[in-house]
């Protein structure tokens, strides 16, 4: 069991049943069709898919609010469909999700942050032990005692991240955490992601449609209709730029920008994904050519 | 159907300790037919502008004009104020409510006391051309994409008739082709029936791609109006008021930074690798 991954699908189907008001299936619905994933303990991972494409009901799987109907998926050596573990998985694996209004309960910060651990029956004590150095790792430690009604989006969803984090979980699934978020709250939420990574070693999962947060993951999957349809590391991905278009996603903006110009005849390598890197070889093509 | 702000001020729980002044003497004139897009961080004032706009909320002073009719006059009708300035919500779901998409897109209509058959006659109008597949028209919102969702909210605004559309965040959520599939049907509903849209937007790259003119708004007061390209020289101050410019004219301005000569003014990736292509040969 030891060299399992933190996260491994085996096989994994899912599907829906909807019913008419008898209770007759009326149509099945395959939102999982034979997932395999394997994620090893401090990996960062991204998930790219397009509205309807499976992610969300992945994600669900990973912390068990659903099960899967065929095959089997293990949380830190724990299997999913055995209810004895439900909680133990809860505690391992964590959800933050995309509205931070649907997430935050309590009427300030740090009681907002504690509320997952009393709910698991923490000592005081240890509660806040947990709640300070949550706060301190999202950089929300001044606003403890602030309403969370008064923060900005992104201030609210680092809250949020804070009450996944006091859970002392071994790996954290953001699910779109920054859909409804300006730039600056956007950024806020992605470092923190990182950081927790970097810093704390959590098992990141990160699900998104910015293709501009995806650039630093170790490791990226694109779902479409159920299934993995390309896996690989960022560079890999986004050298495909038609056939991601083909799946309904796009490329970080410097990415199509060498695209256009290596149209144009410009030498530029394949396989750019940031600006810096951009600016780099543009300024190489251009030295280049003045000698 | 021109619009005009005069010194517009809007207050938060006024005479109460919580007392927030949202919107700070705005000035502004909306031409008919523009393509406005508003930007600003969350708690700029832009969702509380887009509701005076549409009567949802009153001006706690200042004036408005629509037409060249105060709407704060005793015998102004906001119901007509209504009809000619849609909005639609940044969450779908708080707007679709009926038993099935078309029923969902009758409710404007209804609304405006039109008859059974121009109602319907208007209902399809408006699924057309948001592009709504017809297999769709009789089964519940609920099952719908995010997507197909902003689809039916669109049409049910649209299906009214109005003069100003008003979409706040309508591509929070959607995956990059939905993005693009709704703001170019937006785009498009601007050239096709002439009415002026105002785009509440988060994404500086989708504003810059596709409006004529930005207002900036920064804690309650209008920080830039102008041109996508003038807009975004500013990147600089932009970033302090918790807002950026599109990637690409980052990706200019180090460039020339680094000594090339490069026109900064680009927004979009065409005009960049234009720009980068004019420098280098």
């Amino acid at each position: 069991m030891n060299r399992m991954g933190i996260i491994k699908a085996k096989n994994v189907v899912h599907e829906f049943f909807r019913r008419d008001e008898e209770g007759n299936v009326e149509a099945i619905t395959t939102a999982l069709d034979h997932v395999n994933l394997d994620v090893k303990a401090g990996q960062f991972i991204a998930i790219l898919g397009h509205n309807g494409s499976g992610k969300s009901t992945l994600a669900k799987h990973i912390n068990a609010l659903l099960t899967p109907s065929e095959g089997a998926l293990w949380v830190d050596g724990m299997d999913t469909m055995d209810e004895e573990e439900t909680i133990p998985i809860r505690k391992t694996a964590g959800m933050v999700f995309q509205n931070p209004d649907n997430q935050i309960i309590a009427s300030v910060v740090e009681e907002d942050v504690g509320f997952g651990p009393e709910n698991i029956g923490v000592p005081t004590d240890e509660i806040w032990k947990r709640v300070d150095k949550s706060l301190a790792a999202v950089e929300m430690t001044k606003y403890r005692k602030h309403s969370p009604n008064k923060l900005s989006g992104g201030q609210k969803q680092r809250v949020a991240i804070a009450g996944v984090v006091a859970m002392e979980p071994k790996c954290i699934v953001f699910d779109e955490p920054t859909a409804m978020l300006d730039p600056n709250g956007r950024k806020e939420v992605i470092r923190t992601a990182h950081e927790l990574n970097r810093e704390k070693g959590v098992t990141i999962i990160l699900i998104t449609h910015y293709m501009e947060e995806v650039v630093d993951a170790d490791y990226v999957y694109v779902m479409e209709k159920g299934q993995i349809v390309m896996d690989g590391t960022p560079r890999e991905l986004f050298s495909r730029v038609e056939e991601l278009k083909s799946h309904r996603l796009d490329v970080p903006q410097a990415t199509l920008v060498a695209d256009e110009l290596r149209k144009a005849g410009l030498p530029i390598p394949a396989g750019i994904l940031t600006r810096e890197e951009l600016v780099d070889a543009i300024v190489n093509v251009s030295d280049s050519e003045r000698i | 159907m021109p619009i005009i702000l005069d010194k517009v001020n809007y207050v938060y729980s006024d005479g109460t300790a919580y007392r927030i002044q949202a919107l700070k003497d705005i000035n502004l004139q909306i031409k008919e037919g523009e393509f406005i897009g508003i930007i600003g961080h969350t708690g700029s004032g832009k969702s509380t502008l887009t509701q005076l706009l549409n009567g949802l909320l009153k001006a706690t002073s200042g004036h408005i004009y629509v037409d060249g009719e105060d709407i704060y006059d005793d015998d102004y009708d906001m119901k007509k104020l209504r009809n000619k300035v849609g909005l639609v919500f940044q969450y779908p779901d708080h707007q679709l409510f009926e038993t099935t998409n078309f029923e969902d897109v009758c409710f404007g209509p209804k609304n405006q006391g039109l008859d059974r058959k121009t109602v319907e006659l208007r209902a399809f109008e408006a699924l057309r051309s948001v592009g709504f597949p017809e297999e769709l028209y009789y089964q519940p919102p609920f099952d719908l994409s995010g997507g197909q969702k902003r689809r039916v909210a669109i049409a049910g605004v649209l299906a009214m008739k109005p003069d100003v559309l008003i979409l706040d965040e309508p591509t929070a959520g959607l995956d990059p082709a939905g993005r693009d599939e709704i703001l170019g049907l937006v785009s498009k509903m601007h050239k096709d029936l002439g009415i002026t849209i105002i785009l509440v937007s988060h994404s500086m790259e989708d504003v810059a791609e596709y409006v004529d003119r930005i207002i900036v708004m920064n804690q309650g007061s209008v920080m830039f109006d102008d041109t996508p390209k003038e807009v975004f020289s500013h990147y600089k101050e932009l970033e302090t008021v918790g807002l950026a410019a599109p990637q690409v004219t980052y990706l200019v301005n180090e460039l020339r930074e680094k000594g090339l000569p490069v026109d900064t003014s680009a927004t979009t990736v065409k005009e960049a690798a234009q720009a980068i292509l004019a420098a280098l040969r």
